[in-house]
């Protein structure tokens, strides 16, 4: 925590609104929607990292279109982890991927993959379940430059070992580095876990269906948006899943919207694990 | 414990208690969540630092004894009187406004998530003077920039005195940079809450 900037500049309401509206007219991101809270303290951390006031900010996104980018990678969250929340694969390994052995070929989408962590621990226990063959992860991001780590599938080693007792609580045989090729401080993840994934941009806010899908994973993104947003997302994740398709949130998030409780049906309300109902 | 009649009004007055804690907290927590009373007439937000993989013990634990209405906050939870929130683990717990909490999974603080700061914080930005917060005993220094936004802010902010804490560090980082107004021992905390 930076103590000195603390005393530094809070953002007031209509100055946060104030950059919502440069950032939506000149790069069509909208923010809008967003929980206040979150992107508050996302944007007050922009300001403290880069030592920047608020008109600072503003000139800068209006004027400098690389930095944006840089600013986009900072106020969005990418913090993950390869098998967050252990027992929800645990759930996925034992409730959803019997069923969808049945299927031809398996579809899943990450929304909101950041570097990958997700994409790749679909992968693997894709891989346990012998179902890698028939399977392809589609991971997607609002952020181009989390993507580019996302497609190199090379994570320090630091962080691999950090997920070493996640892997274990998630019942998988072996270790997490059964999976990687560890060469010096860094670990790749084997060929045959990256060969049916593929990463893109896609905005959940602005973009549409673009695949349809036996599983669709979005965890802890809905927790940065407000309830109108998340509905009008949820809206696109049921468009986009096949019927009887599954539908994964973050522990913590809900489906909340009575329209949509009606069609889906909850697989494990411990997990938020859900599956399409209805027309 | 002799309160003067301005904090005991302040006390009375306060919609939220907010109560954080690390080492050394836990007995101190699951006494007060037995003691409350149904009827208390706050909301109770609890930010304990705990293991990520600890599959909600404490929760199950708190809330078989709790004679509150207790539940962990979940994205969206409505911020309601007479009930009793316990910070998720992995996850910041914010204040979206003053009727409903918001997530996070952003970088820790402190080494913690969730962390006392952020809620705190959050909560001295939304609720400004109606809260009371109580600090407690814990290993290292979250919690203590959040109490001293809350004092600035006009809530009430209280340390568990470090001389009667089994972790010091936590109170005496917010006793050092001046954020509290009461120290008190932990018997002085149940009798506050119970008046």
């Amino acid at each position: 925590m930076i103590e000195d900037a603390k005393e530094g500049h809070l953002l007031e309401p209509h100055e946060i609104e104030d950059l919502i509206n440069v950032v939506k007219k000149i790069y069509g991101f909208d923010f809008s929607g967003y929980s206040k809270a979150s992107l508050k303290r996302r944007l007050t951390r922009v300001l403290q990292l880069k030592r920047l006031s608020f008109y600072d900010l503003k000139h800068l996104l209006i004027n400098d279109g690389d930095f944006f980018q840089h600013f986009l990678e900072e106020v969005t969250v990418n913090v993950t982890e390869m098998f967050r929340d252990p027992l929800f694969y645990k759930a996925i390994n034992t409730q959803v991927l019997p069923y969808l052995s049945t299927f031809q070929h398996i579809k899943i989408w990450s929304a909101g993959c950041s570097s990958g962590e997700e994409v790749y621990s679909m992968a693997i226990l894709l891989k346990e379940a012998g179902l890698i063959k028939k399977s392809f992860v589609y991971g997607t991001d609002i952020n181009t430059e989390v993507l580019k780590e996302a497609k190199k599938g090379i994570y320090s080693l630091r962080k691999i070992k950090s997920y070493a007792e996640n892997y274990q609580y998630s019942g998988l045989p072996g270790t997490i580095s059964d999976h990687f090729t560890i060469l010096y401080d860094a670990a790749t993840i084997h060929a045959e876990l990256k060969q049916n994934t593929l990463f893109s941009v896609h905005n959940l806010i602005s973009d549409n269906v673009f695949n349809e899908f036996q599983l669709i994973s979005c965890r802890n993104v809905f927790i940065y948006f407000e309830s109108a947003l998340q509905e009008k997302i949820l809206d696109l994740f049921y468009r986009s899943l096949c019927p009887l398709g599954f539908l994964c949130l973050g522990s913590k998030e809900a489906i909340r919207s009575d329209a949509f409780k009606k069609r889906f049906k909850t697989i494990s309300s411990k997990e938020n694990i859900y599956q399409k109902i209805g027309a | 414990m002799e309160l003067n009649n301005d904090l005991k009004k302040r006390w009375h007055q306060s919609k939220v208690l907010l109560l954080g804690g690390s080492a050394g907290s836990f007995k101190i927590l699951f006494r007060i969540v037995k003691t409350l009373p149904p009827d208390f007439g706050k909301t109770v937000i609890i930010v304990i630092h705990r293991k990520k993989n600890f599959f909600s013990e404490i929760e199950k634990l708190f809330g078989d004894h709790s004679r509150m209405y207790l539940r962990e906050v979940c994205d969206k939870d409505a911020i309601l009187n007479n009930t009793i929130y316990i910070a998720p683990a992995n996850y910041h717990t914010l204040i979206e406004n003053e009727k409903q909490f918001s997530l996070d999974v952003s970088e820790s603080v402190w080494y913690s998530k969730p962390s006392i700061d952020v809620t705190f914080e959050s909560a001295a930005e939304t609720f400004k003077n109606q809260c009371t917060a109580i600090l407690l005993s814990g290993a290292n220094q979250d919690g203590a920039q959040g109490l001293l936004k809350l004092r600035n802010n006009g809530s009430l902010t209280i340390v568990q005195n470090p001389a009667d804490a089994e972790m010091v560090d936590m109170p005496r980082a917010a006793l050092n940079i001046d954020a509290a107004e009461l120290i008190l021992d932990v018997e002085e905390i149940y009798q506050l809450l119970q008046i």
